[in-house]
């Protein structure tokens, strides 16, 4: 009795301590559990979502009828008719066409003026990443010709304060203008006339009219520039003056009051409640009149919520519009999302036939669906790359999205465009009328979630579940590697309990944080060179005249250069396994750093961009767990070693970015058609919207691989 | 007096020798009270019109000796007002909409002093010693708050108002000002002014303020300017109703010649009233027509094009062949405006006097628009905006930006004393605490160039804010060359923190700044009217000759504070609502537990109860272990289940936590609540089972 009290406390440490020890030591099983959940988690992501539900209740929407008349229609259909008529006349600038939309909108007595602008070159800038460069220094050697002009009119609200707007944005080419530019103009002509007259406006209205001969997303974020940052010194202003003088001064003065209200000056009107992107397709849809929502913006961040919600209450329950967002096509094909899917409903019939009260299972088919919605949901928020001009409001912290309409019918009948036209003019009317009624900023509703479909989300509680799964054992893993490591020498065999390492004597000790130090040291060498590589396209892009595929060749030439490099002057792991045998197993520490401190970059990168973070999981979990030296492998011989060979091989090919770009690529859009310069127009389009996911390639996720490989090639 | 047939005959003869003896005393002039009522009409260029309807009330300097503490039309509750708080000077004003200076003008009476930011602002001088200023101010702001049915008493608080020295007002010292952006303005404020007025709203122009007429418009502002001179003249008070309406027209189609034709309108289409009655208690009771400078120079250039008469239309058989317009009824007078620089296009004013008209016959004005006129407003020599700059939650710039009308030359002479040869501007801003304004990063742009500050301040005083005590206040006098284009004001700020209980109940829509006030203290923007009888001048005209500079108010501003999540609280208290149950949980345990008694009572009670199953299962489970056989191996495997259940909880919620960050949802929040309510009885379920 007296010997068992006395072992009782040495064999029961403290639970917390027992829980981990029993994770650690059984982590392949853990880890295996925990990814195949994390993996199954993501796929019944669809089933998990919510219903969307209007959050802030000051909105309101659809609460009054809309009160655009057939008249505000027709004299839109005025305007829709003569920019058609100006667009078949040959001619050089397209001011006419903007000159005409001014008039429209001062004759509606609107504040109107111009916004001239110059596009800015996309320009690698490693230092400004993250903030933008100065707005004075590229416009300097800009030529007279190539500017842009936006047109901007504005409607006070009759009794509002005036501290906050809502814009409407319509991108449109006055060199060239296309039936569906013309009636997205139409559409906001329409109900930017009705707002000049109702007594109900609380924000003041602005139009937007973007000149998108540059891009839509440059001119928005011109005017946003100009909106937020002016510049009041500098040449950018005077070189403008000069320019402006000799295209728009020179024309005759034919109408006084016009030119009387046109100011030249910045018009502003408060800070911006939310804005409106609106596109009318130029092809016609098969079955309905839809209307697609684009929300991205820069680094998978997304618009309140609410601002969607709004908009696919007023097109579905008012408008009797198929609202749609993005889906990755391809997936809808699928057959094996498809047998998952019917797996899943039949498994809800189950679960429906034991208690009617659980209701989990939907349609195989909206399953699908929605796997192909979260699927380009995830995607576009982990390109961070927004998905329309859009995207430039959210960088100003507005809330922001793009509807693009599209109609069943060729509008070529009047009749059938008066009638788009007022059914596109009620539901931003509608919108505009909802979002009025905002007090506050947009703030209720959720800001993290992804879509499975417009009327569906996945919050950031649920869609976190399957990030922390798959994350989960990289530290349980690294910690039971290093563990390992220091109980290989000792012949204690599994034992790996606290007290045994407590007995061991000092000199291992110090021999095994020696051993990790170099571990470490490699780790750190293969991220600086991460770091390395992600700054060297700035210097390849100012090599003048290269095809991308030559710049492509150049940078993984430079980057095999500076691994070399590196390795030379801080000394290469292989010479040192070289000069000393007995530290055979040295690639057990090299996994565990590695593993913990992928583990580190994914959890950082999952607070800046989750979707970036999620799919790169999927891939470098895997590989980072599975890795072990080959040789080991091969001299083992038995057929567990040789299928985690071959998965070794495939994982370690698959996960190099290239491949995995050209990979998903030739799944998702056939084979056909690929060149190695396109992996290069890839990334210059990524680190061009300044996206974090750049960064994350480069400093989190190729080091990885190389150390994956380097473990890999190990010689023990 | 007005009452004076329903007396029986004893007490009228009593009231005629009163009649007599007041009538002696209107000898003695400003002896008694007076009341007045006028009504301008104005159209404006934009399809709009302009009324300012304006009263005023005048009490005799010496109260005591005439009627002690009575009075028979001044208002009682502003008398006393005066006497109690020792008001020298003072003006409220209630305002919706914004003046539009561009449209409406800017360099004239109306626009100079009628032209309020919006919500309200109170500014008020005291004839106290200075150290009693403030206090006067706070009751001040009681009593008014109380006679107005309006949050006035917030302009109480040290952090909302300000003492400008010499920008705003040249008064010193006892001047405080304070505005309140948010405020809004309803017919519960108009009733308490209309009640001011010795025939409220029952007689007179005032019967004209049809409610949802006047609140349908686009610029409705209500002021209260008293003045007291003490002994020597009394108290003024002027009560001015400030409204830019639309008149309800067919909307022209298109760009025709039709567009341009400016909507006719009535009195009765305006406000949807007509004047029946006069308001007998006033002195005078008159309806100006107004036309502008700009608009008389049109119309002579357009009488010019079809040459039916040459002169001005003075004549009333001018007016009714006039090209331009028509006016249904007859003015009674016609005034021209006298200005010894500007030799044409002088703004002219036509009087009808409302004695004459009864309910029989109404007064009812009709100005129908003959052939399309476009004119502008005089404009104030600069026109100034203000906007933010900069986004983000942490810092950004106030810019005011100052953009010169074009129409300067103009008016280079006109009220402008000539040897100056720059255009000197005044600017007050005050800026609250929350937004802590970096003084010393004041930049000023003029066209487009960086200035250094000695050359362009002329005079500047700046005090910084104070932490929930005061705001930030900066009156600077510029100096600009004539001829500036443009002129930018760029103050960098940060923002600033408050405590979770001074954020309002809707913090997340952002915080004002209150309007910049802009003046340009060399231009006047007095009007005179050459009138035939100075007798009885009509006090808006003689207010209109005041000389008072030019002002203007900027726009108000609203700051997106960093708000926190309200809802944090919550989560924070059930954060450590857990870790206290943690710690107490495991304390106990800790404290409880006998570890030697409790395994001997363990094997004395399975020993006693004797089953044989279980103690043959344990001694299985021990072989396959290979272990020894103990006599209690239950609790450590229960102690690990409960355990793992632990952290799984426990990473539910912060998953939940991180959600609930995501959005603030009770729901969530709720459900942590029960969760951490699951998890205390887990907790103590191993001390419990031991």
């Amino acid at each position: 009795m007296d010997e068992s009290e006395v072992e009782a406390p040495k064999a029961k440490p403290r639970p917390i301590v027992r829980l981990g020890i029993f994770l650690i030591s059984h982590s392949l099983l853990f880890s295996v559990f925990c990814c195949t959940a994390g993996l199954l988690t993501l796929l019944l992501l669809p089933l998990l979502a919510k219903n969307t539900y209007i959050s802030e209740n000051a909105l309101m929407p659809g609460s009054a009828n809309p009160m655009l008349s057939s008249q505000e229609v027709s004299e839109a259909n005025r305007l829709v008719k003569s920019l058609t008529s100006l667009d078949l006349q040959p001619k050089g600038s397209g001011i006419e066409s903007q000159r005409l939309i001014a008039e429209f909108m001062s004759n509606l007595g609107a504040e109107v003026n111009y916004q001239k602008f110059y596009p800015r070159s996309n320009q690698f800038h490693p230092l400004h990443f993250f903030s933008y460069p100065d707005s004075g220094t590229t416009w300097v050697n800009v030529s007279c010709s190539s500017h842009g002009v936006n047109t901007i009119g504005i409607i006070r609200a009759p009794r509002g304060d005036g501290k906050e707007a809502i814009v409407l944005v319509t991108p449109y080419n006055p060199l060239k203008i296309g039936p569906g530019e013309a009636l997205s103009l139409g559409i906001t002509y329409s109900v930017f006339s009705l707002l000049t007259q109702v007594t109900w406006l609380a924000k003041d209205i602005i139009w937007l009219v973007v000149d998108s001969r540059y891009g839509e997303y440059a001119a928005v974020d011109a005017w946003l520039r100009d909106y937020h940052m002016p510049v009041f010194s500098g040449l950018g202003s005077v070189n403008a003056e000069t320019c402006y003088g000799s295209n728009v001064q020179n024309e005759p003065k034919e109408n006084l009051l016009t030119e009387r209200k046109i100011h030249d000056g910045f018009r502003r009107a408060g800070t911006m409640a939310a804005a409106l992107v609106i596109k009318v397709a130029d092809r016609s849809e098969h079955f309905e009149d839809s209307l697609s929502i684009y929300a991205e913006a820069s680094n998978g961040q997304m618009p309140n919520l609410d601002l969607i919600n709004i908009v696919n209450y007023l097109a579905v329950h008012r408008q009797g519009l198929r609202v749609k967002v993005e889906k990755i096509w391809s997936l809808l094909n699928c057959k094996w999302l498809l047998i998952l899917g019917e797996i899943l409903e039949s498994l809800g019939h189950v679960a429906r036939s034991l208690n009617p009260q659980w209701k989990f299972g939907i349609p195989a088919a909206d399953y699908v669906e929605g796997i192909a919605t979260l699927a380009s949901s995830l995607y576009y928020q982990a390109l961070g790359v927004p998905t329309g001009p859009h995207g430039a409001f959210r960088d100003y912290q507005v809330d922001a999205i793009t509807l693009e309409i599209s109609s069943r019918v060729a509008l070529n009948n009047k009749a059938k465009r008066n009638d788009f036209l007022l059914r596109g003019g009620w539901l931003i009317e509608g919108v505009v009328r909802t979002v009025n009624n905002l007090l506050e900023k947009f703030h209720q509703s959720f800001f993290l979630y992804l879509l499975t479909s417009p009327s569906k989300f996945v919050s950031v509680g649920v869609y976190m579940i399957a990030f922390a799964l798959l994350v989960a054992p990289l530290p349980m893993v690294a910690a039971s590697l290093y563990a390992e490591a220091h109980n290989v020498d000792p012949s204690s065999g599994k034992e790996k309990s606290t007290p045994s390492v407590r007995t061991t004597d000092e000199l291992g000790i110090t021999l095994t944080s020696c051993k990790w130090l170099n571990a470490a040291k490699i780790v750190f060498v293969v991220h600086l060179w991460g770091a390395v590589v992600s700054l060297l396209p700035y210097f390849i892009c100012q090599i003048p005249s290269c095809t991308p595929t030559t710049r492509f060749g150049i940078w993984v030439l430079l980057s095999i250069f500076s691994l070399l490099i590196l390795y030379l002057i801080l000394g290469s792991p292989f010479s040192h396994v070289n000069a000393s045998q007995p530290r055979k197993r040295d690639w057990v520490l090299l996994k565990s750093v590695t593993i913990s401190v992928a583990f580190i970059g994914l959890c950082l990168m999952s607070v800046i961009n989750f979707a970036t973070a999620e799919i790169g999981a999927l891939l470098m979990v895997p590989m980072c767990l599975m890795a072990q030296p080959l040789k080991l492998d091969v001299k083992s011989r038995s057929l567990r070693s040789f299928s985690r060979l071959v998965c070794n091989l495939a994982l370690g090919f698959i996960a190099f970015p290239p491949v995995t770009f050209f990979v998903l690529k030739g799944v998702f859009e056939g084979f056909g058609g690929i060149a190695v310069g396109d992996f290069w127009n890839w990334l210059e389009s990524i680190w061009e919207w300044s996206s974090a996911t750049y960064l994350y390639l480069g400093m989190v996720y190729l080091p990885c691989w190389v150390l994956c490989i380097q473990v890999l090639c190990h010689r023990c | 007096m007005a009452r004076l047939p329903r007396w029986t005959l004893p007490l009228f003869l009593v009231l005629l020798f009163q009649l007599l003896f007041s009538s002696g005393s209107v000898l003695r002039e400003s002896d008694e009270e007076e009341f007045s009522e006028e009504l301008l009409l104005r159209p404006l260029p934009d399809r709009k019109v302009l009324a300012h309807f304006h009263f005023e009330s005048r009490a005799p300097p010496s109260l005591a000796d005439s009627y002690g503490r009575h009075h028979h039309l001044f208002p009682k509750a502003i008398a006393q007002l005066v006497q109690k708080f020792r008001v020298k000077e003072m003006e409220l004003s209630f305002t919706q909409g914004r003046w539009n200076y561009e449209r409406w003008g800017g360099f004239d009476p109306i626009s100079s002093k009628n032209a309020k930011p919006p919500g309200v602002e109170l500014w008020a001088v005291f004839d106290v010693p200075q150290n009693q200023v403030d206090v006067y101010w706070k009751n001040l702001t009681h009593s008014l708050s109380g006679l107005f049915c309006a949050s006035i008493n917030f302009l109480e608080s040290s952090t909302t108002y300000s003492a400008p020295q010499w920008s705003f007002h040249p008064s010193s010292g006892s001047l405080r000002y304070g505005t309140l952006p948010r405020e809004a303005v309803c017919t519960e404020n108009l009733t308490p002014w209309l009640k001011l007025l010795p025939c409220r709203d029952k007689a007179g122009l005032s019967t004209l303020m049809d409610r949802p007429s006047i609140y349908k418009g686009f610029y409705h502002s209500q002021r209260l300017h008293l003045t007291s001179g003490g002994l020597e003249s009394g108290i003024i008070l002027g009560q001015t109703l400030t409204v830019v309406l639309q008149p309800t027209s067919q909307r022209a189609s298109g760009t025709s010649s039709g567009a341009n034709l400016q909507p006719s309108w009535s009195l009765s289409s305006v406000f949807g009233r007509k004047v029946t009655t006069r308001c007998v208690l006033a002195k005078s009771s008159n309806v100006y027509l107004q036309l502008e400078r700009g608009l008389v120079t049109e119309l002579e250039n357009l009488q010019k094009e079809n040459p039916i008469s040459g002169a001005v239309f003075m004549d009333s058989e001018e007016l009714r062949s006039n090209p331009g317009f028509e006016l249904s009824v007859k003015p009674d007078w016609a005034f021209k405006e006298v200005n010894s620089l500007h030799s044409k296009g002088l703004s002219v004013l036509y009087e009808y006097s409302m004695a004459k008209y009864n309910d029989s016959e109404p007064f009812d004005l009709t100005l129908t628009w003959k052939s399309p006129v476009v004119w502008s407003c005089p404009q104030a020599p600069l026109h100034a905006s203000r906007f933010l700059m900069g986004s983000g939650n942490e810092r950004g710039a106030i810019a005011i930006s100052l953009i010169s009308t074009g129409l300067k030359e103009n008016f280079m002479g006109a009220n402008f004393v000539e040897d100056r040869s720059k255009l000197e501007v005044d600017i007050f801003q005050v800026v609250p605490w929350y937004i802590k304004v970096y003084f010393h990063t004041l930049r000023v742009f003029v066209d487009g160039k960086p200035q250094a500050l000695a050359d362009v301040v002329e005079k500047m005083r700046v005090s910084p804010s104070e932490d929930k005590v005061s705001p930030g206040v900066m009156e600077l006098l510029l100096k600009f060359p004539c001829d500036v284009e443009s002129a930018t004001l760029t103050l960098e700020f940060d923002k600033g923190f408050l405590h979770i209980d001074e954020y309002p109940p809707d913090a997340n829509q952002g915080f004002d700044i209150p309007s910049a006030v802009i003046s340009f203290p060399y231009f006047h923007e007095s009007v005179y009217y050459l009138q035939d009888n100075s007798l009885n001048k009509a006090p808006m005209l003689s207010k209109f000759q005041d000389k008072s500079p030019v002002r203007s108010y900027t726009e108000v501003l609203l700051v997106p504070l960093t708000t926190p999540d309200f809802s944090m609280p919550y989560n924070v208290i059930t954060i450590t609502c857990t870790v206290f149950a943690l710690y107490f949980g495991s304390l106990l345990n800790v404290l409880r537990r006998r570890v030697g008694e409790e395994e001997r009572f363990l094997k004395n009670k399975a020993a006693k109860r004797g089953g044989r199953l279980p103690q043959l299962l344990s001694k299985l489970y021990a072989k396959l272990r290979g272990k020894e056989w103990e006599s209690s191996p239950s609790s450590s495997v229960l102690s690990s289940l409960v355990n793992t259940k632990l952290i799984l909880k426990l990473k539910r919620i912060t998953a939940n936590m991180k959600e609930a960050r995501g959005k603030d949802v009770y729901p969530e929040a709720a459900e942590d609540l029960n969760l951490q309510v699951d998890v205390i009885p887990d907790v103590t379920a191993p001390s419990a089972g031991l």
